[in-house]
């Protein structure tokens, strides 16, 4: 049996580690063959970004070699795919390689795509690769005082990454003596300062208590630089000195050009991560529509349940579980505090106060993620 | 031809229906219709309340068997 994982990110990789310690057996006689492609040879820790545009990480600290990263047995190749061609069950690479499977497994990940807001990519900082999140840190370093505006685009990846990036910024400029000197004002898109409606709860009176304003249903419509204005769909406008972005997210090209769905998010079945209307294709990670969040963990328990169920057809002839919706995200609430918050599609999150614990398991959780990736935490 | 999409957001605590609804309105063509599927009933407010906000058109919202079904068109 051929077993194709297309995306060599945190899903894929998580997935393939899976599968080959769980198939050591069929993969060493032959009897599967687990192939990966991915369009990198690095490997990035992704919410390592953060922390660089804080210079609280730097740009080695966020990646290892991709192949590093595999279990023996898992054939790797730095070729992307450019046609998926399922209805004859194969893809075809950049290079020109035609790979066929038995099981595809789609894992692309997502993009910050900036340039679907006027005058947003040109005007604001963001952290959503090492060159942006470099160059916040910079425009931070040299920034003496005045209005930040944090605002998003929907969807985006890492949905805590906005009150993160705000009450990490609040303790950065205090840190430098600056916070006097410095108004933050965080705007979101719907009617409450986080999706999480017990989230929203506990960071309404944080945002208070530290002297951050806010301004709900804000959905960014452009950005006018000579101004130094955002502007929302809603018809507010926010001027600023310094504006910081999370912009929208959308699925790599390569799926919007295949046509396997719109915005680059492939339809998805919600329990059993096919790709709708495919029964040999499965979707992981931020490539699938579901209306969970863009977040490594989601990419990580996804993996564990699919990795589960391909051994399982190998061995049973078909799968034994459901992906449950799990998702666990930290939240930082400043440079030293933390909390979570854990939830799956029929129980809502609880989170708790910020605690320092918390907080140095995100930190503990920045090494161990390289454990991880190799699927052995 | 303007096309009716159905988003399936029962179950979502994160980004939840209205954010799902923000980001593939995004994606639909004006005069597309946009049923939202719900399992929070604050999504029977708060979407209309957006909406009302940014200028789309509410065409319903009707709840069957725990599940709300707010539909929209997008109008610019």
């Amino acid at each position: 049996m051929k077993i194709l994982i297309v995306g060599g990110g945190m899903a894929g990789t998580i997935l393939a580690n899976n599968l080959a310690r769980r198939l050591h057996g069929e993969v060493r006689s032959g009897k599967v063959k687990l192939t990966m492609l991915s369009a990198s040879d690095k490997h990035m820790y992704q919410p390592g970004l953060l922390y660089l545009a804080l210079g609280r990480m730097t740009p080695d600290e966020l990646y290892r070699d991709q192949a590093g990263l595999l279990e023996p047995g898992i054939a790797f190749f730095v070729d992307p795919v450019e046609e998926f061609q399922l209805d004859a069950n194969r893809v075809k690479t950049k290079g020109g390689t035609v790979f066929d499977y038995d099981i595809l497994v789609i894992a692309t990940g997502s993009r910050a795509a900036p340039e679907l807001i006027p005058g947003l990519a040109e005007n604001s900082e963001t952290f959503y690769t090492e060159e942006s999140a470099v160059r916040m840190f910079r425009k931070l370093q040299a920034f003496q005082g005045g209005r930040v505006v944090i605002a998003m685009g929907v969807p985006h990846k890492c949905p805590m990454a906005p009150l993160e990036i705000t009450f990490m910024l609040h303790d950065y400029f205090k840190d430098r003596g600056i916070g006097d000197k410095v108004q933050l004002h965080y705007t979101y898109p719907i009617g409450r300062v986080h999706t999480l409606e017990n989230v929203a709860k506990w960071a309404a009176p944080e945002f208070e208590r530290l002297g951050i304003t806010s301004e709900t249903l804000f959905n960014v419509k452009e950005v006018d630089g000579a101004a130094k204005v955002v502007k929302s769909e809603e018809g507010s406008a926010a001027p600023y000195d310094l504006l910081i972005s999370i912009p929208a997210h959308r699925g790599m090209e390569v799926i919007e050009k295949n046509k396997l769905g719109a915005g680059g998010w492939i339809p998805t079945h919600r329990h059993q991560l096919t790709m709708e209307g495919r029964k040999n294709v499965y979707v992981i990670g931020d490539t699938t529509n579901l209306p969970i969040s863009k977040a490594g963990s989601t990419a990580h328990f996804e993996a564990e349940a699919l990795g589960e169920n391909i051994a399982a057809i190998v061995k049973l002839g078909s799968p034994v579980r459901d992906y449950d919706g799990k998702v666990f995200c930290f939240i930082e609430a400043g440079k030293d505090r933390a909390t979570y918050a854990m939830f799956d599609y029929q129980n809502p999150p609880d989170p708790k106060a910020p605690t320092k614990a918390v907080h140095w398991f995100k930190m503990a959780y920045n090494k161990l993620y390289w454990v991880s990736a190799r699927g052995l935490l | 031809m303007p096309e009716k999409k159905v988003i399936d957001a029962r179950g979502s605590f994160c980004p939840g229906p209205l954010m799902e609804l923000i980001g593939w309105i995004k994606l639909a063509n004006i005069g597309d219709e946009l049923e939202v599927l719900s399992t929070d009933k604050g999504s029977a407010a708060d979407i209309p309340e957006w909406i009302r906000k940014v200028g789309h058109e509410l065409i319903g919202v009707t709840e069957d068997a725990g599940v709300w079904h707010v539909t929209v068109k997008k109008t610019k």
